[in-house]
């Protein structure tokens, strides 16, 4: 029998079987998910393009492909959001597994922007000297060569570059589109470990300081693990109360959030278990710790800083902004979508979370000399003000944590990539006391990083202004009145360190052995500049976008 | 009682076909003596004597062991869908085909970067 004899009877058997013996087949809405569909599909081809083009070629395909894959999911998205998906026709997809709706929409246009400028970041071949003659990224040469070993010279005197850094980015991308978007709690738990796993790859390829970067992989990936479990084990428990893992249901096939308040018409055997509250707090409690743990609140947050200094530096420029963006979306719908009718258990703990985190990530902030760290704690002081706006529990204040995130992810791609410009013998120079006077040998990018700080200060007529105030408008609308004073006093104690840095770029004398400023490629002046244009354009005139994330505000149930 | 004669007979086959072997490699098998073949049999690494701290173990192992993961959890998923093959129809068929194809693009990159040559 010839080849095409076999594929003939398989397809003619499989779709002659009486209809009575079918197993009924899932119906799935590609439409509707082609902007994931098409990261993954453009991840898939950029790893056959690792396999098949010559080494020399790769650098210049990989990045054409990421590009163009990013920029038709961006398409795709707007395609949807026009067609009415973000609004009046927002519905859950392929068998309640993935809702397309406002939020998830809007989120996902966030992150795949947010991995184009990071991709740039990535591709970014200008910074680091020429070795061998060969223009070299951030990533190591041969990510399986010992640091340091007569192998990973070899590789770096060859030439070769890591470019499989593009497909894993895109799988990364992809697993983050799908997390917020995500209607049930596996859907959830597969999409974590879809963004998670090229996460800690790429945390451990950097260039220069390998053992620290690879420490920075390990440490992620073992605390990783760890809150995936408590995730996974909540998801079990949830699963014993409501014997679903679906978010939402009708009646007669309910979701969790029916059985929560009532309205789920339960077997007998089903309503035992129901009655016990036990299996739904505490599983509860867990899945939003393990979320928590990826937002990185205060008291999950230890991994925050190690990861983010190790981690090469556009990689956590990219980290920073989506997996924050990705994480809120899921904290919010599960939230918002899942738990409303437990608001009142867990309103008081996200209070407390919302305090702590802000707390201490301005306050530890103050200490750091390290300016990849300073960032970090920034970040997870910047969490802390998101939560505020999430324990809101109103429309108000899921487009107010909409915004905040857009304005957030820009500055903070914008900061860390000014963060790879500044460097000395031994690569970047990370260290705050080497920055000391940059304002007076390149005005330019101390100007542009002062800008970044500022924003992140929450300074009027910057990003972070506009996102600061909606969040805590929100909040105080809601009742969370203290939670606002003290979220006001940690962002003053925050705006102290930020102004640091800038007095000590500005009004300091330059070390005789100081860094030097690389001059960048297009490809990063262009993240800065697109971060520096977030920056103002959404703190002079943000009312298109907050009416924009109000309207992307109606979760679908 | 008959229900269980299958298994008696599987059972049989599987015995007889083991004896089998065992009597016919004694008999026609080439017999050469060597150190390696008292030795106990370790995945092709010397079980002993064993370098301090356990010692590096070649990246080749790991890489069996993760291709090994690979077609694992591709057969865990090609199993099933053979048994019930006829009830899943034509959807089954086409999903599982773009299943295979994406595990063979993973394929196609370990095989161009020689991840299946040994030396």
């Amino acid at each position: 029998m010839s080849a095409t004899a076999v594929v003939h009877s398989l397809l003619t058997s499989a779709a002659a079987t009486p209809a009575a013996d079918r197993i009924p087949t899932p119906h799935i809405e590609y439409a509707q998910l082609s902007p994931v569909l098409i990261v993954l599909g453009t991840a898939t081809v950029g790893v056959l393009a690792e396999a098949f083009l010559p080494r020399r070629s790769r650098y210049w395909a990989q990045l054409g492909i990421t590009v163009v894959g990013l920029a038709a999911a961006f398409a795709a998205i707007i395609a949807l959001a026009a067609d009415g998906y973000a609004t009046t026709r927002a519905h859950i997809a392929a068998m309640g597994a993935v809702a397309v709706d406002g939020p998830a929409l809007f989120l996902q246009g966030t992150i795949v922007l947010i991995a184009l400028v990071a991709a740039f970041t990535f591709a970014e071949r200008r910074l680091d000297p020429v070795a061998h003659g060969n223009r070299v990224d951030s990533f190591a040469a041969q990510g399986s060569a010992v640091p340091g070993s007569p192998q990973e010279m070899k590789a770096v005197r060859a030439g070769f570059t890591t470019t499989e850094v593009f497909p894993l980015l895109l799988f990364a991308v992809g697993g983050m589109m799908i997390f917020p978007a995500a209607n049930d709690l596996l859907t959830l738990f597969v999409s974590l470990e879809v963004f998670s796993l090229p996460l800690y790859l790429l945390c451990a390829l950097a260039r220069r300081r390998r053992l620290m970067s690879q420490e920075a992989a390990v440490k992620y990936f073992l605390l990783g693990a760890f809150s995936s479990a408590f995730l996974l084990f909540g998801i079990a428990l949830l699963y014993g109360y409501a014997g679903t893992v679906a978010y939402t249901g009708t009646a007669t096939a309910p979701g969790i959030a029916q059985v929560i308040d009532g309205s789920a018409n339960l077997t007998p055997a089903l309503a035992n278990s129901t009655g016990n509250d036990a299996l739904l707090l505490i599983g509860g409690a867990m899945v939003i710790m393990g979320l928590l743990f990826k937002v990185g609140a205060v008291p999950f947050h230890q991994w925050t800083p190690d990861v983010y200094q190790g981690a090469p530096t556009p990689v956590t420029g990219f980290m920073a902004a989506a997996t924050k963006v990705a994480a809120f979306g899921a904290l919010l719908r599960l939230l918002y979508v899942v738990l409303p009718g437990m608001r009142w258990d867990w309103r008081p703990v996200m209070w407390g979370v919302a305090i702590v985190t802000m707390v201490i990530g301005a306050i530890v902030a103050v200490t750091q000399t390290d300016v990849k760290r300073l960032l970090a704690y920034s970040s997870i002081a910047h969490a802390g003000f998101l939560l505020a706006g999430v324990i809101a529990v109103s429309p108000s204040g899921v487009s107010s944590v909409l915004f905040y995130l857009v304005a957030y992810s820009f500055v903070t791609l914008g900061g860390f990539a000014v963060v790879t410009l500044v460097r000395d013998a031994g690569g970047e120079a990370t260290h705050l006391s080497k920055w000391a006077g940059l304002g007076r040998r390149s005005p330019l990018v101390a100007a542009v990083f002062a800008v970044f700080l500022l924003s992140f200060a929450g300074i009027p007529l910057t990003a972070g202004f506009a996102g600061k105030f909606a969040v805590f408008q929100a909040a105080a609308q809601a009742g969370a009145v203290p939670l606002v004073v003290i979220g006001v006093i940690a962002s003053a104690i925050a705006a102290f360190f930020y102004i640091r840095v800038i007095v000590m770029m500005f009004f300091s004398e330059p070390q005789p052995d100081g860094p030097t400023v690389a001059i960048p490629s297009p490809l990063t002046s262009s993240a800065i500049a697109i971060g520096v244009v977030v920056t103002l354009v959404l703190g002079v005139a943000p009312q298109y976008f907050l009416d924009l994330a109000g309207k992307a505000g109606v979760f679908v149930r | 009682m008959n229900a269980y004669a299958p298994i008696l007979v599987l059972g049989g086959l599987g015995a007889g076909f083991a004896i089998f072997s065992v009597i016919t490699a004694s008999l026609t098998g080439p017999k050469r003596y060597n150190r390696a073949k008292l030795e106990a049999y370790e995945c092709g690494i010397e079980p002993t004597p064993q370098p301090a701290g356990g010692g590096r173990f070649p990246i080749k192992y790991y890489l069996t062991a993760m291709l090994f993961i690979v077609f694992d959890i591709e057969i865990v998923f090609l199993y099933p869908w053979a048994v019930s093959f006829d009830a899943l129809g034509l959807f089954g068929l086409v999903e599982m085909l773009l299943f295979v194809l994406t595990v063979f693009v993973a394929y196609a990159y370990v095989w161009r970067r020689g991840g299946l040559e040994w030396d």
